[in-house]
């Protein structure tokens, strides 16, 4: 069993979605070559901002597309007005918005036929969980894909963090 | 095609203890943790290492910060305490100090247990004193005490597993309970248990601290210490705003928004290494590596002498009093089998019928055993509280801690057991007190 972290009261049992495990996560991430982060913000104190500053670090190889209607350029990078407006279908969303913003952000994943759908750490929807789940994505919520992707590529280990990984391979 | 392992699989405590926090050096295939005996680290360009020094992303900058070999140690010890995370420290009081200076600023308040090392006792009531931070001491077996001395400005309650030496075992569950319910952390300092013995998150700690000086190095050669959080605290009831509000030596990022449940550990390292400079030596971080290895082991050893010295000085006309938990006329034998069911360390105290003289003429009649201010190391250990360890503290303050002038710590270690009674019961012959001196048979 793994602990669920605090200060997320709202955390009930959702019908018909299991919080992925440490290996389903896992083969999430393999499995996703682009991301979508939608909620991408100019300002740097801001989560998103550092998930998008690591996702296109040398630490990942992802390619990683920002959607925001409120901005054009962040990071030197286009900022697109919606997930349907990207030149490609992203493999995963990661979503930084406001929880009741999620049900809508999950129909859009689904209708543009990207394969997951991923909020970060805090975000907890049960409509979108059940929408996105139905529409057959896989669903990730109150995680962030910074430290669920640090957790496998050792950035995680480096900072003193409890990965769970244990292993002789080189 | 042989089947991939399951990533799942909850790996079991001997197996992370050899382990956790250690795959194989990705570069060279050394299967040991390399001491990475290294200032600092080369970075990739400029964007690495603006992205570093803004905790962008994750990696290596200035030891201080962090070590390939200490991020090794501290992953380990988070495994085996069942936390989310460590910072190690360069002393077990360095990583009191972190744990509890990253929450209390000036105007805050501790509520602790008057049953502490006398030099944590003092760092509460001096050092931190003079910083602005109050604590208030009370009885670690009266859990009402601690509810009643919680204030608004009040930030976390802290005990230790064991007292030390007085041998009062927490009800860390009630305490917990006690902590939540003023939505403050309960930070617990586990060194006489060791995670073999007792993992307090398991039971509601919060926040578990270590001398890695003792049992988990475990030889008495390096000084170090750890913090580990559990995750699960909610940092933003409002209580925290060292957690909630803007950083401006990060451009403003807030921990508890930013890192979530990696939030304490985080800002322990990301600002209180940085501003206190306590970091472990990656030596010694190699060294409480290779301790761990063998930990259940050696706790297992310690425990099974610790209780055969218990019970034959308790069966012993010269000695007046013998405080162990695991004997069962103890106040805190009950305790102890719901904390520590494999038994509550291997230090206790002790008191001989002769008073305080006859204990220091006994301390320097032993032969093998070592006096010293020390615990767990292999090696048994002596030492007479009121004049060394506890010596800083009032008579009041000896008296809350439950430290009375006769009384004699001993941590038990690995030796053969009867070598360690002989030797005992010699010195106790020296003594004058029991002036037919028994023989090791008697054991």
């Amino acid at each position: 069993m793994e602990t669920l972290p605090l200060g997320l009261a709202m955390r009930d049992h959702i019908p018909g979605w299991t919080p992925p495990s440490v290996s389903e996560r896992k083969r999430i991430l393999d499995e996703s070559q682009s991301i979508a982060i939608v909620g991408a913000s100019s300002n740097s104190a801001r989560s998103s901002y550092f998930v998008a500053t690591y996702l296109l670090s040398s630490s990942t190889d992802f390619e990683v597309y920002l959607v925001n209607p409120r901005e054009t350029e962040i990071l030197g990078r286009p900022v697109y007005p919606s997930l349907a407006d990207l030149p490609v279908v992203p493999d995963l969303v990661d979503v930084f918005r406001r929880s009741e913003d999620l049900p809508s952000i999950a129909e859009e994943t689904a209708e543009i036929g990207a394969k997951v759908f991923w909020t970060q750490l805090g975000l907890w929807s049960a409509d979108a969980a059940r929408v996105a789940a139905k529409a057959g994505l896989d669903v990730v919520m109150d995680r962030c894909t910074k430290i669920e992707h640090a957790r496998f590529a050792g950035g995680l280990s480096l900072a003193g963090f409890n990965t769970g990984v244990i292993s002789s391979r080189r | 095609m042989p089947e991939e392992p399951d990533a799942d699989h909850q790996w079991g405590f001997r197996t992370r203890a050899l382990h956790a926090g250690a795959r194989p050096d990705p570069t060279t295939g050394a299967r040991a943790t390399p001491i990475f005996q290294t200032s600092s680290y080369v970075f990739e360009d400029t964007d690495d290492a603006a992205d570093l020094f803004a905790l962008q992303k994750f990696g290596m900058v200035y030891s201080r910060l962090g070590n390939p070999t200490v991020s090794a140690f501290e992953e380990r010890m988070a495994s085996l305490e069942g936390g989310i995370g460590a910072v190690a420290a360069s002393s077990g009081h360095a990583a009191e100090f972190l744990s509890v200076t990253a929450l209390a600023s000036a105007g805050d308040h501790i509520v602790s247990s008057s049953h502490l090392y006398g030099g944590t006792i003092t760092m509460f009531s001096n050092t931190l004193a003079r910083f602005g931070i109050e604590t208030t001491f009370v009885d670690p077996t009266d859990v009402d005490a601690f509810a009643a001395a919680i204030r608004p400005e009040t930030k976390l309650m802290f005990t230790e597993t064991i007292g030390n030496p007085s041998g009062a075992i927490a009800d860390i569950a009630a305490l917990a309970d006690v902590a939540h319910a003023h939505s403050v952390p309960l930070i617990v300092d586990s060194t006489f248990a060791t995670p073999a013995l007792c993992r307090p998150i398991e039971h509601g700690a919060d926040i578990v601290v270590h001398s890695a000086t003792k049992f988990i190095g475990g030889h008495g050669t390096s000084l170090g210490g750890v913090v580990v959080e559990a995750g699960t605290f909610d940092w933003g009831s409002g209580r925290f705003p060292e957690m909630t509000e803007p950083v401006p030596t990060y451009n403003g990022l807030r921990w508890w928004d930013n890192f979530g449940e990696y939030a304490y550990c985080t800002k322990l390292r990301s600002d209180g290494l940085r501003d206190i400079g306590a970091s472990l030596a990656p030596l010694n971080a190699f060294l409480f590596l290779q301790g761990l290895e063998t930990l259940d082991y050696r706790m297992a050893g310690h425990v099974a002498n610790a209780q055969a010295v218990a019970e034959w000085l308790d069966a012993d006309q010269r000695i007046s009093w013998v405080k162990y938990a695991g004997l069962p006329d103890s106040p805190h034998h009950e305790m102890s089998q719901r904390y520590l069911p494999n038994g509550p360390g291997a230090v206790f105290t002790f008191g001989l019928t002769g008073g305080r003289d006859a204990g220091t003429r006994f301390i320097e009649s032993l032969e093998m055993i070592s006096h010293l201010a020390n615990i767990g190391d292999a090696k048994t250990l002596i030492l007479h509280p009121a004049s060394t360890t506890h010596s800083q503290l009032s008579d009041e303050q000896l008296q809350a801690g439950g430290v009375t002038p006769e009384m004699v710590r001993i941590s038990v270690g690995l030796e053969d057991l009867d070598d360690i009674l002989y030797d005992l019961d010699t010195a106790l012959g020296n003594t004058a007190l029991g002036n037919t001196a028994l023989g090791a048979g008697d054991a």
